[in-house]
């Protein structure tokens, strides 16, 4: 594995209205890493991601893929040089079968400028969208609307459509939440397994430690828009603030993080709202 | 691009269809053909207006385009002298496109209502300018003088019916190529989920820009061809806010399902219209009201889901 870093992120910082969402973040990540991004509801998560994958814009700091500056990148132009994502709330066509979806994301991402004009079906498309979908255990569900399918199947296939263009990091943000406990770790088998093959750098926002300790390289804990633990998943799971903020001193690696604060808090929790004043 | 022109059925059969069209005019009454050539440059219009609708957009000021594609066939003979059908068409597409283009950057960022009310603002300021000046006509307009081809001027307006059937054609043949292609995919994608176009890398905002464009050309053609076989130009019939509410009624009339349904609903709106006025000249809006109420209700796909139901009635029938 290369060590040095595809993505770096120095001193990034956002504030909404002068509230923190974010701050200090300083991350490094090897080609081929796997990053587990944990934390409570509100932490900064999903805005870190954001922030890296172009949603949000910084307040502050740099973001850098490859050496190459991508800070306040447009979406679009993130997904061009490699840095794609996925999402909590899966970003699929609904009215349209997973193979259309496949054809459509992969045709995007290979026809440039007037070759945009092509036939969006053509033969060659199709095989490759079947190999891929075979790879995601996609094939049988080829042509069902996708309405129609379980929020596991839509999942696979949000992170399917975004690895067409075979990025270099792929940010998924919480892979696993609202699929099945049955079908988290055969998901997770499939697209991680891919993944490692490809050598892609993945960041995934996860709550259930069980998947973290399983799957990630390392692991970044957020709380109140910070990182307040960066180390391998053994010792981060470990480390007194994670089980303070974010995991819960009666942590059970088979049972997921909490996953909101609002309930389950104790006193210093309680402040967990992920926004703080700047 | 070429494999998809040849291969596609749409395009075979929508070819027959014209052809069929353009032998069974030679025989048909003037008022009949009147009314098919009124119903097919609309439909041009509408085939524009379906593009957008497609990408979950409405335009309810297409009329701007109508006219404006009228207005510049009028005024190219005006000031050129012009009358040759191969300039006045491509007065109307280039004017049209122009214009389009422009106004597509402000379009391009407006979604639902705030689309459809900005196009109607634009086609308002347009009938606005057109009525108050008397260099562009004011009230009156303009009169056109008969088409010719290549200094050829036919005597009936079967030259005419031929063009616009051979235009219709190949405006048709271009939006299936076009929705066919990847670009073209992305207008139901658009419909869908514009967050994940975005994410796989398109621009949202360029892929309506070029649809804007493509639905003003199309608008622009049908203006401009409706001048010619009107000979008249004016602001009322061409760019009032009525004439982009008869494209928007014509559009759900005939639905989104095919290239071919936007030609069917002019020629039947067409139809419609002339008959309600012939025998409820009173109350001829009641008709074209009480039809919609009728669409809406019962054929909420338009008219080409009666024809796609039947089609494929036809093909179980006949194993």
């Amino acid at each position: 594995m290369d060590n040095s870093p595809i993505l770096r992120v120095t001193d990034l910082h956002k504030s909404f209205s002068g509230i923190v969402a974010a701050s200090n973040l300083n991350v490094d990540v090897a080609e081929g890493e796997i990053v587990g991004v944990i934390g409570a509801n509100g932490a900064g998560k999903t805005v870190f991601i954001n922030m890296i994958t172009g949603y949000l814009k910084p307040s502050s700091g740099k973001i850098e893929f490859a050496g190459k500056d991508i800070t306040g990148i447009e979406p679009r132009n993130a997904t061009h040089m490699g840095v794609c994502r996925s999402f909590q709330v899966s970003q699929v066509f609904m009215t349209m079968s997973v193979l259309e979806n496949m054809l459509i994301a992969l045709s995007v991402s290979k026809d440039r400028g007037f070759s945009i004009l092509q036939a969006y079906d053509r033969p060659e498309l199709i095989a490759e969208c079947e190999q891929i979908m075979a790879r995601y255990n996609l094939s049988e569900f080829r042509d069902l609307e996708v309405s129609t399918l379980s929020q596991g199947v839509r999942k696979l296939l949000d992170i399917a459509m975004a690895i067409v263009s075979e990025p270099k990091v792929l940010l998924l943000d919480e892979p696993t939440s609202g699929v099945s406990s049955e079908d988290k770790f055969p998901i997770m088998d499939v697209v991680i397994g891919d993944l490692k093959k490809s050598g892609t750098s993945v960041l995934f926002v996860e709550h259930d430690m069980e998947i973290v300790e399983r799957y990630v390289d390392r692991v970044l804990a957020f709380y109140q828009g910070e990182i307040i633990c960066d180390a391998p998943p053994a010792e981060a799971l470990k480390d007194p603030k994670v089980i303070e903020y974010v995991v819960g001193s009666d942590h059970d690696p088979k049972k997921p993080a909490r996953k909101s604060t609002k309930k389950t808090a104790r006193k210093p929790a309680k402040k967990s709202s992920g926004v703080r004043r700047a | 691009m070429r494999s998809i022109l040849f291969q596609d059925k749409t395009i075979f059969w929508m070819g027959l269809c014209f052809l069929s069209l353009a032998i069974a005019a030679l025989f048909l009454p003037n008022w009949i053909v009147n009314n098919v050539m009124f119903g097919l440059a609309r439909g041009l219009a509408v085939l524009g207006l379906m593009l957008l609708w497609r990408t979950g957009l409405v335009s309810f000021g297409h009329a701007l385009y109508f006219g404006i594609g009228a207005y510049g066939v009028a005024l190219l003979e005006k000031y050129t002298g012009t009358t040759d059908i191969f300039l006045r068409l491509i007065c109307a597409v280039i004017v049209s496109a122009i214009v389009g283009y422009l106004l597509g950057f402000i379009l391009r960022g407006y979604r639902a209502i705030f689309f459809a009310m900005l196009s109607l603002a634009f086609s308002m300021v347009m009938y606005g300018i057109l009525v108050k000046m008397e260099v562009l006509g004011s009230t009156d307009g303009f009169s056109v003088s008969r088409t010719t081809f290549f200094g050829w001027v036919p005597e009936s307006k079967y030259a005419l019916l031929l063009s616009l059937i051979i235009v219709c054609m190949a405006s048709a043949a271009f939006v299936q190529v076009y929705l066919k292609s990847s670009l073209g995919q992305l207008s139901t994608a658009i419909k869908d989920n514009e967050i994940r176009v975005e994410y796989l890398g398109y621009s949202v905002a360029r892929a309506v820009h070029v649809k804007y464009v493509i639905s003003a050309i199309m608008a622009g053609l049908g203006g401009g061809l409706i001048a010619m076989a009107l000979g008249q130009v004016d602001p009322d019939s061409m760019v009032n806010w009525t004439v982009s509410g008869e494209l928007v009624f014509i559009t759900i009339m005939s639905g989104a399902g095919s290239v071919v349904a936007p030609f069917i609903g002019g020629v039947v709106f067409a139809f419609l219209s002339t008959y309600a006025s012939e025998f409820m000249p009173h109350a001829w809006q009641l008709v074209i009201g009480a039809t919609l109420l009728g669409i809406i209700f019962f054929l909420p796909g338009g008219i080409w889901s009666l024809i796609e139901k039947l089609w494929k009635r036809g093909e179980r029938h006949h194993g």
